[in-house]
């Protein structure tokens, strides 16, 4: 080629590499901020075919419409917008790019799939949006923000972390299962999903202190139909319990469990156990079970939690699941911090999201900070956000733990063998 | 002990794998359709009776009635619908209505699926068992509603048998399914023949969707799955062929059932994937094929 041709640019280049030079000029200036006036944006990422998604956005919505039925931010209406990902973490990638460069909001609420939550972490990294997540449990979403802070800082975790989860299950089964019915051994029983890996890392550390003999430890395929296999195995170890740790499945491991008469009582965290529709879609099968999560119905864990239960059941015609609770409160959090902050600049909102305070439905937020292991993840502990442990009794969630605001004794099917000394 | 298990748990399956297959080879054997919607059918079917059962009051055994009538529904809408509008549209080249009806029926899988979705949230739900309670096969504690499920598939075969055999209506699908031509020639309608296959097909395909919902429980995400698996049993035992059919039924649930067992349930699904490409690659027609 010829070096003089080469060089010397063609007529109809300059044009373009003009509109080139402009198009990337645009594509690089940030994207427009939400303005400080006009309506305050909030984009809700839920799964909508799920039965804890769909709990999730419709949370918000009450949330949004009770603040500006109340006046609002200082005359700003509150705007939910919510978007469907269809449980998959491409799809919630992309809502979240859309909410952030289309429909202009200040904040996220995003998933209760620790999948999908981790895969927005980053793009809250990147898109500078605070970014907040009231249903996932994996540790990994706060170890992020804890090893590359200023990166990830904008990303919060609105649930107890798998860690906790599984330290409150082991507190309840040490308080109940070891201290009322003398149970000595468990298998733990759970799906393979990235929530479980830190839950049942937990679950062998503190089974054991709790008093319970760890036999097996079995982790299924979320996609297994047929559980017999596999109920097959644990009871041939002749364990005295059945620790869970299950999400993404929930109807078919239980109404098998119940139909095979499987004589092991099942306690953990079953999620789905969590929505009251669970014992009309497992038809009664879920007697006994016993699950951690957010709240019990009828139980005021805080003065909030009866008023937004009703408002939910009244507006929806079921009770929120667990991820529901923390959904609500989350907008109220990101509406305080935007009050306390005076601004939704991002780095401003999250500064005043880390000082929260606020009593929620389920107890207080507060969040972790910098020097702390899970970094804005939200506090656990007694006047915090514990948790409870409801028993499906009669087709009803119990309360039976934490058990100085326990409302119902324990008691199991028919056709589970509890150890001889148990108490009745 | 385990091997008894093993027994009793995969019969269950396989007679419930075998109820819905034979549909599925029916409606090809008779009138050249790979129905993709197979699966749809059979969760609709599921949703539904447990709709009615539950939600609706109509009780367990109403409940059931219902799924299977819905079943039969959606199998005639699919053939109306679907499958009819292709088959006879001139816009298509008749060489290629094959595969625009599988891709119709494919689509029209998805559509189903999606809506149930909507409608009913992806959870799965479950049927009350017909009869509770466990009873002592061969020293294997077993639900009675199992036993009661795989009595039922082969009532349901049997009957079928009865009518392909014995009734001349049955005598006519055996003929359209050996040369449609030669029976339109003899002055049948095929059109009527065809009508009566999807209706005995969604029967078949409601039956065991219910069945199932009660056995295992059914969503609406296990509408693909539920259509993989019929049509590999399908394609082993020989497309059209339906004493194939039901042996490669056992076969499946059975590899299914023992991998399960012995190996790992994860690995649940893949032995008969494995099966099913060797004999595609060794004896295409599969086992009793004809085509």
């Amino acid at each position: 080629m010829n070096m003089r041709t080469a060089l010397q640019l063609p007529q109809l280049a300059r044009p373009t590499i003009a509109a080139m030079a402009f198009a990337a000029l645009v594509m690089l200036a940030p994207s427009a901020r939400a303005a400080d006036t006009g309506p305050i944006k909030i984009g809700v990422i839920g799964e909508q075919s799920a039965i804890a998604g769909a709990s999730l956005t419709k949370a918000a919505q009450l949330a949004g419409d009770e603040i500006n039925a109340a006046g609002g931010l200082n005359g700003r209406k509150v705007e939910i917008i919510t978007y469907d990902d269809h449980s998959s973490a491409a799809e919630a990638v992309r809502a979240f790019q859309r909410a952030v460069h289309q429909d202009h909001v200040v904040a996220v609420i995003g998933s209760y799939i620790s999948e999908v939550a981790l895969a927005l972490e980053p793009w809250s990294a990147r898109l500078h949006m605070p970014f907040i997540t009231p249903g996932a449990a994996s540790t990994d979403i706060s170890k992020h923000v804890h090893d590359e802070y200023e990166k990830y800082k904008y990303t919060f975790h609105g649930w107890l972390t798998s860690a906790f989860i599984a330290q409150s299950i082991c507190d309840f089964e040490h308080d109940v299962m070891v201290g009322k019915f003398h149970m000595k051994t468990t298998v733990i029983m759970s799906e393979d999903a990235a929530w479980t890996t830190p839950l049942d890392a937990r679950y062998l550390e503190c089974l054991p202190k709790a008093g319970l003999q760890v036999l097996d430890h079995i982790r299924f395929n979320p996609d297994t139909t047929d559980f017999t296999p596999i109920f097959n195995r644990i009871e041939a170890k002749h364990p005295d319990v059945i620790t869970t740790g299950i999400s993404h499945v929930g109807v078919q491991p239980t109404v098998q469990w119940h139909d095979q008469q499987v004589p092991i009582a099942m306690v953990g965290q079953s999620s789905q156990a969590t929505t009251s529709s669970f014992w009309k879609d497992t038809n009664g099968a879920t007697e006994g079970v016993v699950t951690a999560t957010g709240a019990a119905p009828g139980v005021a864990i805080t003065p909030k939690t009866l008023p937004f239960t009703e408002a939910y059941v009244k507006r929806f015609g079921v009770s929120p699941a667990y991820c529901g609770y923390s959904s609500y409160d989350d907008v109220y959090v990101i509406v305080d911090a935007i009050k306390r902050a005076g601004s939704t600049d991002p780095d401003k909102l999250v500064a005043a999201m880390e000082q929260t305070n606020y009593v929620g439905t389920i107890g207080t937020v507060k969040f972790y900070g910098r020097n702390d292991l899970y970094t804005h993840a939200i506090e656990y502990g007694p006047g915090l956000i514990t948790g409870v442990v409801i028993q499906w009794q009669d087709g009803k969630q119990r309360q039976i733990w934490p058990e100085n605001a326990a409302d119902a004794v324990v008691k199991f099917p028919a056709f589970v063998k509890l150890p001889r000394a148990s108490a009745k | 002990m385990l091997g008894l298990q093993i027994i009793v748990d995969g019969f269950a399956i396989s007679s419930l794998y075998a109820l819905g297959a034979v549909g599925f080879t029916l409606i090809f054997g008779v009138s050249g359709v790979l129905n993709l919607a197979h699966g749809g059918i059979m969760v609709v079917a599921a949703l539904v009776g447990w709709y009615c059962a539950g939600e609706l009051g109509f009780g367990t055994y109403l409940g059931t009635l219902a799924g299977v009538a819905a079943g039969l529904t959606l199998a005639l809408a699919t053939y109306f619908i679907v499958v009819r509008p292709i088959q006879r549209s001139r816009a298509i080249p008749s060489a290629e209505t094959e595969i625009f009806v599988l891709t119709g029926t494919l689509l029209w899988g998805i559509m189903i699926e999606q809506g149930m979705a909507y409608l009913f949230s992806d959870n799965p739900v479950s049927i009350r068992p017909l009869i509770g309670g466990v009873m002592n096969v061969f020293g294997v504690r077993t639900p009675r509603n199992e036993v009661m499920i795989a009595a039922l598939c082969w009532i349901v075969i049997g009957f079928l048998w009865l009518l392909v055999n014995r009734t001349r209506a049955g005598k006519v699908l055996l003929a359209a399914s050996i040369n449609p031509r030669g029976l339109t020639l003899l002055g049948f309608e095929l059109s009527r023949v065809y009508v009566l296959v999807w209706s005995i097909y969604g029967v078949l395909a409601g039956i065991a969707g219910v069945l199932l919902a009660s056995f295992l429980g059914v969503g609406s995400a296990n509408t693909g799955p539920l259509t993989a698996s019929a049509f590999s049993i399908v394609v082993l035992g020989g497309l059209g062929s339906v004493s194939g059919t039901l042996i490669a039924a056992y076969v499946v649930g059975y590899l299914e059932t023992v991998t399960a067992y012995l190996i790992a349930p994860t690995l649940r699904p893949i032995p008969a994937l494995i099966l099913l490409v060797l004999v595609i690659y060794i004896r295409p027609q599969g086992i009793l094929g004809r085509r």
